[in-house]
């Protein structure tokens, strides 16, 4: 039997019942929703708080925060007084005291670059673009390392967080091109340029980074000839910078590989080379695809630099790791550790924000 | 909807000849030869997998043919990237599923081409993207981006993106099969007015009605051949071959 029926006045919206609202709809819908969620959130709470508030009270309440020596450290807390201490070695490493206002300067500039090229109010992203490319490294390479009357500070000597972010800089900015460049290339049409792309990205990517790292200190000299000298950062980081380029690769390969074919077509139809389809049409929306798994390189990379202490390299990290052996220091590698933990992580954790961020702004609505 | 005056001269525009094309074993085009007069409108029609996009893709070199020669306005397509992208600065397409650039806005997607590949200053690429932008009728939109607009708006846009480059010809691939069927009008409409203004046009279309207004010539394709070619009225109305009839009265017999 067929139903007739008739609306006469349409239907005006109405507010939501009151119980969905506000603080307390919230908390209904997301903690208490019932017996099972209500206990579970109970429980949770409870456990939040006792495994918490012990570490605030550690590292906040009874720390000791003033003092300059070891004699200050009496209380149950933490004893910040040791990282204090040390400071000016944890960020400078043995670069020469009278000569650290050029490493204030190049993280000065580092900051401000930052800020130009990351903040979307600041105008001339162009050239912020090319000055943090071409002229910043050139610039910072002078500073930290001497020349035109600069006193001469060799590699040996830098360290601490500025060698850390050093070799992070340098990692990131160089690995992420060349990456691109491999994506392209395994994807080419010639199977030479192809092949070429596989081999290095299946090589490089097949290695540990420590066996790179090695290879680049101890192997590298045993093949060359003997005046023939290359920097051992250098080669490090040139090492470092290539083993991230084979997984900043496959990363952007999966943006290229999830962009419809159409769109390259669309360009093609246009009378666009390939590489203004892949530079306008294809890779723009590819890296913006990808922006969680370039990240996720970025800081894998960033944390990964540890790992030149096992070369000889003194970073952030080793100098932590050095302090605890300090004999007028010992029995404080807590403090030390837990400080290094946090360092690392506000970096990590601002590259992680700010990624989100640029998604949302490059957010199109499809 | 009216008949569109022929407009077409004796200068060939587009000449395929004895076309060949496989996939891998497959033969997915045979012998194909069409000739397409400057000015001249064609629609083609026929099963799917009859090879009517490949045939039309093979005009600017999307798909590539392994026998035969394609001549666009004089000149011999070859694989010489120079020569392809030469003859492509004179063929525009419009796809299925429209393939705007979703990271740039209306405006930006209309102008890209202009100013990458002709060279053509910032500002004028700009004038005429809105003019053509007006012409269908969407120039209110240039500023949003394309997942913010209609099926049918999008369509428009790629229409007038591809007529930023001025093309001597424009090919069209089943322009109106991915669209609801409310939007299906408004771009045929600006389809038929492109065709009133003399535009050179190759359609892949299952709009029969769109075919007998704008059409001079009506080709049906099946197994990769071209198995009957005539004017729409007699193309409709006394089908030869029995495969066109049965074609015709599957997508007209309802």
């Amino acid at each position: 039997m067929a139903t007739s029926f008739f609306r006469e006045s349409l239907i005006s919206p109405r507010k939501p019942p009151v119980s969905r609202q506000g603080l307390r709809g919230w908390l209904h819908e997301n903690l208490f929703s019932g017996p099972v969620n209500s206990l579970v959130t109970l429980l949770v709470g409870a456990l939040a708080i006792y495994a918490l508030v012990p570490v605030i009270e550690w590292a906040l309440i009874k720390a000791q925060w003033v003092g300059d020596s070891r004699a200050d450290c009496s209380g149950d807390g933490a004893c910040w007084v040791y990282i204090e201490t040390r400071l000016g070695s944890l960020i400078y490493g043995f670069y020469p005291e009278a000569q650290r206002w050029r490493v204030d300067i190049v993280f000065v500039l580092f900051v401000v670059l930052g800020i130009w090229l990351m903040v979307p109010a600041v105008p001339g992203k162009k050239v912020a673009a090319l000055v943090g490319l071409l002229v910043f490294p050139v610039v910072a390479f002078f500073l930290l390392s001497g020349g035109f009357g600069l006193e001469h500070v060799p590699t040996r000597r830098w360290g601490g967080l500025m060698l850390t972010l050093v070799i992070a800089s340098v990692g990131i900015v160089g690995s992420l091109p060349l990456g691109i460049v491999l994506a392209l290339g395994r994807r080419s049409s010639m199977p030479l340029v192809r092949g070429v792309c596989v081999v290095f990205i299946e090589f490089w990517r097949g290695v540990p980074l420590i066996t790179v790292l090695f290879m680049a200190s101890v192997m590298f000299p045993l093949f060359v000839p003997e005046d023939f000298n290359i920097d051992k950062l250098l080669r490090a980081l040139v090492g470092i910078m290539l083993f991230w380029s084979a997984y900043m690769a496959e990363v952007v390969r999966s943006g290229l590989q999830a962009i419809p074919s159409g769109q390259g077509e669309a360009g093609a139809a246009l009378g666009l080379g390939y590489w203004q389809r892949m530079g306008l049409v294809v890779l723009p929306q590819a890296l913006k695809l990808v922006i969680p798994g370039i990240v996720n390189t970025f800081i894998a990379l960033f944390k990964d630099t540890t790992l030149v202490l096992i070369i000889g390299l003194f970073d952030f990290l080793a100098l932590i790791k050095a302090g605890t052996s300090d004999s007028s220091w010992l029995g404080f590698a807590i403090e030390g550790f837990v400080f290094a933990a946090l360092v690392y992580w506000i970096f990590c954790f601002g590259m992680s924000r700010y990624s989100q961020f640029i998604e949302r702004r490059l957010y199109r609505g499809h | 909807m009216g008949s569109v005056q022929t407009t077409s001269s004796d200068i060939p525009m587009i000449e395929l000849q004895r076309l060949n094309k496989w996939y891998g074993e497959f033969h997915v085009l045979r012998d194909i030869d069409l000739t397409v007069r400057k000015g001249e409108r064609i629609v083609i029609c026929g099963p799917s997998g009859s090879g009517k996009s490949t045939m039309i893709r093979c005009i600017n070199h999307l798909e590539e043919h392994q026998a035969g020669d394609v001549i666009v306005n004089g000149i011999t397509m070859t694989r010489d990237v120079k020569r392809v992208e030469q003859i492509r600065r004179h063929v525009g397409m419009v796809f299925q599923h429209f393939n705007l650039f979703p990271h740039l806005s209306v405006l930006d997607n209309c102008c890209l081409s202009p100013v990458w590949v002709k060279k053509t200053p910032r500002k004028k690429a700009v004038d005429t993207a809105m003019m053509y932008l007006e012409r269908v009728k969407i120039a209110d939109q240039a500023h949003k981006y394309p997942g913010q607009l209609s099926g049918g708006q999008q369509q428009r846009v790629a229409i007038a993106r591809s007529l930023c480059m001025h093309p001597d010809v424009m090919l069209f691939d089943e322009p109106t099969s991915a669209l609801d069927p409310e939007m299906i009008k408004e771009v045929l409409d600006v389809m038929i007015e492109l065709a009133e203004e003399g535009m050179t046009m190759l359609c892949v279309t299952h709009e029969m009605g769109f075919a007998r207004t704008v059409a001079d010539r009506v080709i049906f394709m099946d197994e990769g051949q071209i198995i009957e070619e005539n004017d729409p009225e007699t193309f409709f109305n006394h089908p030869r071959s029995p495969r066109t009839r049965a074609f015709l009265g599957q997508i007209l017999g309802h």
